[in-house]
């Protein structure tokens, strides 16, 4: 028993608990916007085969980036890169995990299942394992991969990729780059001494921060579009207003002042920003 | 001065009542004081949450002094359009006025006593505003006694103006340490007067 706990505390790290649990987030959200009534058990399938598949995909991420985690000061210490953890045996896990994530997707229904490898394959195939040490584009397929689990869920509602969809996706896409772009700025040494190209290291910071505060506007006006065509009520597209004018506020700020505690606090308001829009299109199922 | 889980929760508490009143509190107003309560408990939520991400430090930005404007302003305009029909137009204006008046003597550097004037100005008519009109209107009946409480809301808004504008000015009659310690109470206190004001009222 102390053993299996032992393993969980170890593999535990390696899902990246709050990005899975947000991304898992975007796509419940995405289920929940058609407005379609809920099946609790389609709604604990989509939850647990995108965890898996979400958690599959990031296992194997820390497999093979083992070695530049090795070299960062942020990721030195997680278990894989730390050896604490086989290497066979993170492969073999996250490749188990993953079947099962994508595997138990495509039982709920091919498309939804579809979209689900799709994400996995751009994030561990594409992003991973072909582009991250080649070019600092590489964060675009590591945002369309994020992009899949709203999309996915949306899928599944609705039957049918449709335009909402897509914003959705797009939304997730944009608001990506904040993330990453903040902590390639904030550990630009850290990448640099693991060789793995970034915005900061390639362009500059200021055309990074620019990027930033452009892809948040693209991301607010994404989420905003796809309110309105998801029909979500007055009071609530009032609150998505305000978040969204917040958050511009933050993007403007970051691009006039360069700082990074500005900068830091537009990446953690933008987590925040879309936790919260997630909340306000699920709601439109309740 | 760091934050502490305490003075998050104050302020979480806050922004979540904020955008309560944004989504259903306002939901049967006409669209004038719509937008304004909007604007005003838009500015509050959002200035709550970089609060809890930013800290107290935020607060020494120069940009504290527009913002804090924003909020008696929208909240005074929208109480006018409601109530006082009479003085839409020329209350309007003049939340225009003194609202450009505060960003242009903050935008320019300047020696005089101006911006000091201009914020004294504003605030004091927005704030009576907010204190008394519902205050009165409640006396005279023509709305229920709760929607008083928009008014104590309005009198703990002045007061915490009063406080950040001392500390801005350098000569604070607190501590600093002792006016953070009390924001986020204030704004919490502030903010229940407002909606309970309006829910009831």
């Amino acid at each position: 028993m102390s053993v299996l706990v032992n393993k969980i505390r170890l593999y535990w790290p390696l899902i990246k608990s709050t990005q899975t649990g947000l991304l898992l987030a975007t796509g419940i959200a995405g289920y929940l916007s058609a407005g379609t009534p809920i099946g609790l058990s389609t709604l604990l399938g989509v939850s647990l085969t995108l965890f898996l598949a979400i958690s599959g995909s990031t296992i194997l991420n820390m497999w093979y980036d083992h070695d530049i985690d090795a070299r960062m000061k942020r990721t030195h210490k997680r278990p894989a890169a730390a050896g604490q953890l086989a290497r066979a045996e993170v492969f073999w896990v996250g490749m188990v995990v993953s079947i099962l994530g994508v595997g138990g997707a495509l039982l709920i229904a091919p498309l939804y299942g579809a979209v689900v490898f799709a994400g996995w394959f751009f994030d561990v195939v594409v992003y991973t394992l072909w582009l991250k040490r080649r070019t600092c584009w590489s964060i675009v397929w590591g945002g369309i991969s994020g992009a899949m689990p709203i999309l996915s869920g949306r899928a599944l509602a609705t039957g049918q990729i449709d335009l909402v969809g897509i914003l959705l996706a797009l939304a997730i896409l944009f608001w990506i780059p904040t993330h990453t772009l903040t902590f390639s700025i904030k550990f630009r040494e850290d990448y640099a001494n693991a060789g793995v190209p970034t915005f900061p290291s390639t362009y500059g910071e200021t055309f990074t921060r620019a990027t930033i505060a452009v892809s948040s506007v693209l991301a607010a006006v994404a989420i905003g579009w796809a309110s309105v065509l998801i029909g979500v009520s007055a009071g609530y597209l009032r609150l998505i207003a305000v978040l969204t004018a917040g958050l511009l506020l933050l993007a403007f700020a970051t691009f006039r002042v360069q700082s990074e505690r500005v900068n830091f606090g537009l990446f953690k308001y933008a987590s925040l920003y879309m936790l919260s829009s997630m909340i306000i299109l699920a709601m439109k199922a309740f | 001065m760091k934050m502490s889980m305490l003075d998050r929760t104050l302020l979480l508490v806050t922004g979540l009542l904020a955008a309560y009143q944004i989504v259903v509190g306002i939901n049967d107003l006409s669209t004038a004081p719509i937008i304004a309560y909007t604007i005003a408990f838009g500015v509050l939520l959002v200035a709550g949450l970089l609060l809890i991400i930013l800290g107290f430090d935020v607060l020494d930005s120069p940009v504290v002094v527009i913002v804090s404007t924003v909020i008696p302003l929208a909240l005074s305009l929208g109480l006018v359009w409601e109530h006082l029909s009479a003085f839409r137009t020329p209350y309007l204006v003049f939340a225009i006025l003194g609202f450009l008046a505060v960003v242009a003597t903050r935008a320019t550097p300047m020696q005089n006593k101006l911006p000091t004037v201009a914020i004294a100005v504003v605030h004091g008519i927005a704030g009576l505003t907010i204190f008394l009109l519902p205050i009165v209107i409640a006396a005279q009946g023509a709305v229920r006694p709760a929607f008083a409480l928009v008014g104590l809301g309005g009198a703990l808004i002045g007061l915490g103006g009063l406080l950040l504008s001392f500390l801005k000015a350098g000569r604070p009659i607190l501590s600093r340490e002792t006016i953070f310690r009390v924001l986020p109470g204030l704004l919490l206190l502030m903010t229940a007067c407002f909606v309970a004001g309006f829910k009831f009222g």
